[in-house]
């Protein structure tokens, strides 16, 4: 197991966004976590690599264990945890500099500045992000220049070049076309080879296509969390049901 | 994200099932009371009509593709699709079953039976009453019903045995009426048949209602 996590409870000031929530994620599989808007499965996500220490008055309760350490213990390294449990987050987001400066950027920041280490590392993680093909001629351009889904493939690349164990994926297609969303869910298939991917999705055809196991949350609670053939053919509770066909929400 | 229309339209290709069950359904009652009063025009009837049954077949599937196409049907909406794809193939083949039975009462023609009819209405009977029973279980999504519906499968074939043995000796007994004592094995094959489609109609309903195939009844023949 990558994550066990025991009794988790989120909250944000006095609101209580995630309640009690205790699961298992196995490494090296497709995670995705459904649910209706506000249902606190962004605020779960985040809560695996720490992303909502940022943010004022938050506060959890529980414990988020990866490869059994506690990821929230004072003495452990945040960006370090970081590193470990990459994000890629809903609208790409590169930033204002070249392909090749994106994908580089997280091992800059670590201090690394070698060309030729920067380079191979650059390449690879622009492979595995399926994008090296289309940009392979032009990394020193802009990466504002490229597609919105190039974009956010250009992310997962760097997200991919700390070379991550986790990588969360929060809504990752909701910004792009059919086919650039087509194109991520491949990528996601192909990516869980090497790393654990959990992904918040809306798109429950997204959720039953790309994952092996799925959770729905609903108002901050886990109500089922079962293998994704299961949850989308024949889940055990009315609640999840009753979601996935559309009967609320 | 509720989606009325959606359910709607759900609701009516399940509708339209029960429709097509109640044509089958008097396809079939016509067509062994028309052997019994050897009446040849309503055989004729039956005859003509099946293509309705065919194609109301070919209607609901059309519906059930275009769900599945267009509005991505899933845990028990998908199921229910799943299932009325197969159940109305398996309605489909019942009326074939009377239509098989309408032939053989137009092939007997002018002959008189080679013995009255008593088990083989009586198939007939238990036939319709467990089809009419089944589509009720499907409305209500009754698995106890469903179950006990594919046991009474045995009784059916303890009828066809019964038949089969008793004109096999009126065919030794007097070997001038191995052709006719033949129309009405043939007839008591369709209504056997008859029986082990309506259980299969049944054990698609407990998948419908539980998500779990389960071969429920295995008929002997």
């Amino acid at each position: 197991m990558a994550f066990k996590i025991k009794e988790v409870s989120a909250f944000y000031g006095g609101k209580q966004a995630v309640k009690n929530v205790s699961l298992a994620i196995q490494a090296r599989s497709v995670t995705a976590i459904i649910g209706p808007s506000g249902c606190g499965k962004s605020t779960f996500i985040r809560c695996l690599n720490r992303m909502n220490d940022l943010v004022p008055q938050f506060r959890l309760e529980g414990e988020i264990l990866y490869n059994g350490t506690n990821i929230y213990s004072r003495d452990l390294d945040i960006t370090e945890v970081r590193r470990r449990i990459g994000m890629v987050f809903q609208k790409p987001n590169p930033f204002p500099k070249s392909i090749y400066e994106n994908a580089a950027y997280g091992l800059r920041i670590q201090g690394i500045s070698k060309k030729g280490t920067l380079d191979k590392v650059v390449e690879e993680s622009l492979k595995k992000a399926a994008l090296w093909e289309e940009v392979r001629d032009r990394l020193h351009a802009s990466a504002l220049a490229l597609s919105g889904g190039q974009q956010q493939r250009l992310c997962i690349a760097r997200a991919i070049a700390t070379q991550p164990e986790v990588i969360l994926f929060d809504e990752p297609c909701s910004a792009l076309d059919p086919i650039a969303t087509a194109k991520v869910e491949d990528l996601i298939t192909a990516l869980k080879k090497e790393y654990t991917v959990i992904i918040v999705t809306h798109n429950m055809q997204q959720a039953a296509r790309v994952s092996d196991v799925t959770g729905f949350f609903m108002m901050g609670e886990l109500i089922e969390f079962d293998i994704t053939q299961k949850i989308f053919t024949a889940p055990s509770n009315k609640l999840t049901e009753d979601y996935i066909t559309g009967r609320f929400g | 994200m509720t989606r009325e229309a959606y359910h709607k339209a759900l609701k009516d290709v399940q509708d339209e099932v029960l429709r097509m069950a109640d044509k089958v359904g008097k396809a079939l009652k016509d067509s062994i009371e028309a052997l019994k009063q050897r009446d040849l025009e309503t055989s004729k009837r039956i005859i003509r009509e099946d293509i309705i049954i065919n194609r109301m077949r070919f209607d609901i599937e059309d519906k059930c593709l275009l769900l599945i196409a267009t509005q991505q049907p899933m845990a028990v909406d998908l199921r229910i699709l799943a299932a009325v794809i197969n159940i109305i193939t398996d309605l489909e083949r019942i009326g074939d079953h009377a239509e098989g039975i309408a032939k053989i009462n137009i092939a007997i023609g002018e002959d008189s039976l080679v013995k009255p009819l008593v088990d083989i209405p009586r198939m007939g009977e238990k036939g319709l009453s467990m089809l009419e029973r089944c589509m009720k279980a499907f409305v209500d999504k009754d698995i106890e019903s469903a179950r006990q519906i594919c046991n009474e499968d045995d009784e059916v074939d303890a009828l066809y045995d019964q038949i089969y043995r008793e004109l096999l000796l009126i065919m030794i007994e007097n070997p001038r009426t191995i052709q006719g004592a033949t129309y009405l094995i043939w007839t008591a094959h369709n209504l056997e048949r008859t029986a082990d489609r309506v259980t299969n109609i049944a054990e698609r309903i407990v998948f419908m209602v539980t998500g779990k195939m389960e071969e429920m009844n295995v008929s002997k023949y």
